[in-house]
């Protein structure tokens, strides 16, 4: 083992000091902040942007970006809540119909990435204001529950299934009885698998290859288009799971909610650069980087700090990331070329 | 005798510790067009570039019509009547303005007044197309031009200076034959008013045509002046080759059974068809000029790009690949030349580097990377190819470049291969990689073909069994690679506008 010195150190392990810190301070601040029901909340609410995150993560791996994940996060609530409220359907159908809208909605993006050649930020950015209008055509622009008065004036019986809202609602006894959100239990699940996929298999390596050199990828026989459609793919999956565990524990399909989905899950996933000095994407990093994020707000929550000074903290943790990133680390291949 | 325009004398120039111009002395006469020719790394564009004024010298001076000439910056070096138009055509416009911006751009980026007086903008546009016979409506946006109008803006915007050298840098490269007909009738009218032009370029065809004298250059010196009719062509291209004669000899073994085999093979349009015949067991270099259609042809062979005609059987059977993908499948590897562009995955290290093509033989089920088995396959290829470093696991930009270079072409000798392409192997690395991979080419080539592809004659004469030489996008000449007759290589090298016919 070579020694590190004062910079490396910094660049490695600077993001973790500083969430210990965090908590140090918000402990000291709000005792209450570590009691388990503070844990759970932070849990509950890093279940959905850290998927989501995942998932963006997979599209940053190719060297891509979505934007779009927020919208389409919402668009699987609003469908969801369609087909059980409106359609009155299981919680089968609705879980299945709002992955395949995921799938769709990456398969799209790729389509217009690689064959149209849209600019990543573009595309997905278009796809975003697309949905964020399309998942209000339905309902005319309001929000989906039981009892709702339809257009043509009939009353909306259908109900959530129970088995749906578990996926938001239920808890797991975890040495407290009710402790873990089963939410939580999904967001591991789906980050161990991220992260087996992105480290482990042939298929995150080629993606990494990708990301860091995309002509030498292709000249070394790689389906380099392929990868980056099945990038977009993921990341709109796993966006549209975050939105079935929205819809789970809102139990409506609520029009207001989600807005802040897509700034707290880059965030996350940009902070995961950070992480360990990994400088580039990365599965873990993006999970510290929710947890991360979530601490954060719960600790301003609890301090009362309003949401535009929480907007504004946000901001500006993801500034310092990225300085943590590029310039610090200064071997990112990606900021150099 | 024509007055000198420019002289150069003693210029020299180094990037770190790479000395890039070594003492080049240099005269460019008013009323003459200077050919200059090099090989890549000769030291053309950094010369080029201290003239327009983008590098300034280390030593060495420079004089315009007999004043001492350091330009401070590009500006400088065009108020001082220096123009130069860069191979990229798009340098030297601005695609989204119309004719008469683009060509008054010079002016408008440095002159006084907020307005635009669009009347007199236009009239003084005018002008200046029609003093290089543009024909055109100076309203048009230039994005949508044909190149070679594109290119008579940027030189008719160059001439708006009264300049004293033009440098053409390439310009006939994306030009059909008409429109570099066009372009040296420009050129003949700007030689008669006594501008000092140098035109680099490697085509014959232009140089046959334009020429009154030859400069060659290599490794960052003259090394060839050739003026005074008949012009002494194949003399200049082999000033700028140059060769020494190696100690490595070759024993070349019986040669197998065909491998490769194409018939009528057309890779442009305009170029001749060729046979091309490799066989197993045997290493054939292709050498030939840049531009000659190498790299074309790797990119047919490896289903980059789709020949125009012909017929391709690899081991007896059809081959027409549509993708990379498809001829790696097929057994066709094509080891790419600039590998920081085509090769290098720059944040993986060297063991991630070496297995990327062939990450599903190092994977077990759900594609799971076997890690043991991928280390045990790049330490093999790192020994295999003397790559030096402390382990499998360094980043790959830790190694020097000849290390680099081991890396991404011993990438395709770690598995067999039917074909084996390697695009420039010998590419920015010193003379000891140049051995060690040279010597592993030709010890690995028992079951395959190998294709070596290189502009240096001395690198094919190093690692051949057979030498083709190609030239305007076909085969001229082949020879067994004993007892070579160099001369009539250089000239096939050189000469092959002799087959084509001299543009009218």
């Amino acid at each position: 083992m070579t020694s590190l010195s004062p910079t490396d150190l910094a660049i490695r392990y600077g993001f973790l000091l500083l969430m210990a810190g965090m908590i140090v301070v918000f402990s000291l601040l709000k005792p209450a902040f570590l009691s388990p029901q503070s844990a759970v909340f932070i849990l509950q609410s890093v279940a959905i942007t850290g998927i989501l995150a995942l998932g963006v993560t997979a599209t940053l791996v190719v060297d891509g970006f979505d934007l779009s994940i927020g919208a389409v996060a919402t668009s699987a609530m609003m469908l969801s809540a369609y087909v059980m409220v409106i359609w009155e359907m299981g919680a089968l159908t609705a879980v299945v119909l709002c992955l395949l809208m995921g799938a769709a909605v990456g398969l799209i993006n790729g389509f217009l990435i690689v064959k149209m050649r849209v600019p990543d930020l573009l595309a997905t950015l278009g796809m975003m204001f697309l949905l964020v209008g399309l998942q209000r055509i339905p309902t005319a622009g309001n929000s989906i529950s039981t009892g709702m008065v339809l257009a043509d004036g009939r009353t909306a019986t259908g109900t959530f299934a129970p088995e749906f809202l578990m996926l938001g609602r239920h808890r797991i006894d975890f040495i407290l009885p009710d402790l873990v959100p089963l939410s939580v239990v999904v967001l591991v699940v789906i980050a161990v698998l991220t992260w087996v996929f992105l480290e482990l298999t042939r298929h995150g390596r080629v993606m990494y290859a990708i990301g860091s050199n995309a002509q030498a990828a292709a000249l070394a026989g790689i389906n380099v288009a392929g990868y980056r459609v099945l990038a977009y793919v993921i990341s709109g999956v796993m966006a549209s799971l975050g939105g079935i565990l929205l819809a789970a524990r809102l139990g409506r399909g609520d029009v207001a909610s989600g807005n802040n989905l897509l700034l707290d899950s880059v965030a996350a996933a940009l902070i995961g650069f950070a992480v360990l000095g990994a400088a580039k994407p990365n599965a873990f990093g993006t999970a510290v980087g929710a947890l991360f994020v979530g601490i954060l707000l719960q600790g301003l929550t609890m301090l009362n700090a309003p949401y535009y000074t929480q907007d504004f903290i946000k901001g500006a943790v993801l500034v310092v990331a990225l300085v943590f990133t590029f310039a610090l680390s200064g071997r990112s291949g990606r900021a150099r070329r | 005798m024509a007055a000198q325009s420019i002289t150069v004398r003693g210029l020299t120039k180094a990037f770190g510790r790479n000395i890039v111009l070594r003492g080049v002395d240099l005269d460019l006469p008013a009323g003459q067009v200077t050919v200059l020719m090099g090989a890549n790394g000769a030291g053309k564009s950094t010369l080029v570039k201290i003239l327009c004024g983008v590098h300034s010298a280390d030593a060495g001076e420079v004089r315009l019509d007999g004043r001492p000439f350091a330009p401070s910056g590009p500006a400088a070096a065009l108020r001082q009547g220096v123009v130069t138009v860069h191979q990229n055509i798009n340098d030297g416009v601005v695609p989204d303005l119309d004719v008469a911006s683009n060509l008054l751009l010079d002016s408008l980026a440095d002159g006084s007044g907020l307005f635009l007086n669009r009347r007199q903008m236009r009239a003084e546009a005018e002008r200046i197309a029609d003093a290089v016979g543009l024909k055109i409506d100076v309203t048009r946006p230039v994005a949508g031009l044909p190149l070679a109008d594109r290119q008579l803006v940027a030189i008719a915007r160059a001439m708006a200076h009264r300049p004293r050298l033009l440098i053409l840098d390439e310009p006939t490269s994306s030009l059909s034959l008409a429109e570099a007909q066009r372009l040296f009738s420009l050129i003949d009218r700007l030689r008669q008013d006594g501008v000092a032009i140098l035109y680099i370029s490697h085509r014959m065809s232009d140089i046959r045509r334009l020429a009154d004298r030859i400069v060659s250059m290599r490794d960052g010196q003259v090394s060839g002046l050739f003026e005074g009719k008949p012009l002494d062509y194949s003399g200049a291209v082999r000033a700028m080759l140059g060769h020494e004669i190696t100690e490595v000899d070759i024993t070349i073994p019986p040669p197998g059974a065909p491998m490769f085999e194409a018939r009528g093979l057309r890779l442009k349009p305009e170029a001749q068809p060729f046979d091309l015949v490799l066989r197993r067991n045997e290493v054939v270099a292709l050498t030939g000029l840049v531009g000659s259609g190498k790299s074309a042809l790797a990119e047919v062979l490896y289903g980059i790009a789709v020949p125009v005609a012909g017929d391709m059987r690899l081991d007896g059977a059809p081959y027409r690949p549509r993708r990379p993908a498809q001829a790696v499948a097929a057994g066709v590897f094509l080891a790419a030349k600039d590998r920081l562009i085509n090769s290098v995955i720059p944040q993986f290290d060297i063991q991630q580097n070496l297995t990327l093509p062939f990450t599903a033989r190092h994977s077990g089920p759900l594609g799971l990377i076997r890690r043991a088995a991928e280390r045990a396959a790049a330490e093999r290829t790192i020994a295999a190819m003397g790559v030096v470093c402390q382990g499998p696991r360094d980043g790959i930009l830790t190694l020097s470049g000849g290390n680099q270079q081991k890396v991404v072409v011993g990438r395709w000798m770690a598995e067999a291969s039917r074909l084996l392409i390697l695009d420039e192997p010998f590419q920015g690395v010193d003379i000891q990689a140049r051995r060690d991979i040279g010597r592993r080419i030709r010890e690995s080539a028992l079951d395959r073909a190998t294709l070596v592809l290189c502009a240096e004659i001395d690198e094919a004469l190093e690692v051949a069994d057979r030498i083709l030489v190609m030239s305007e996008h076909t085969i001229v000449g082949a020879h067994r690679n004993e007892s070579i007759d160099l001369a009539r290589l250089m000239a096939e090298v050189a000469g092959a506008a002799d087959r084509t016919k001299e543009p009218a």
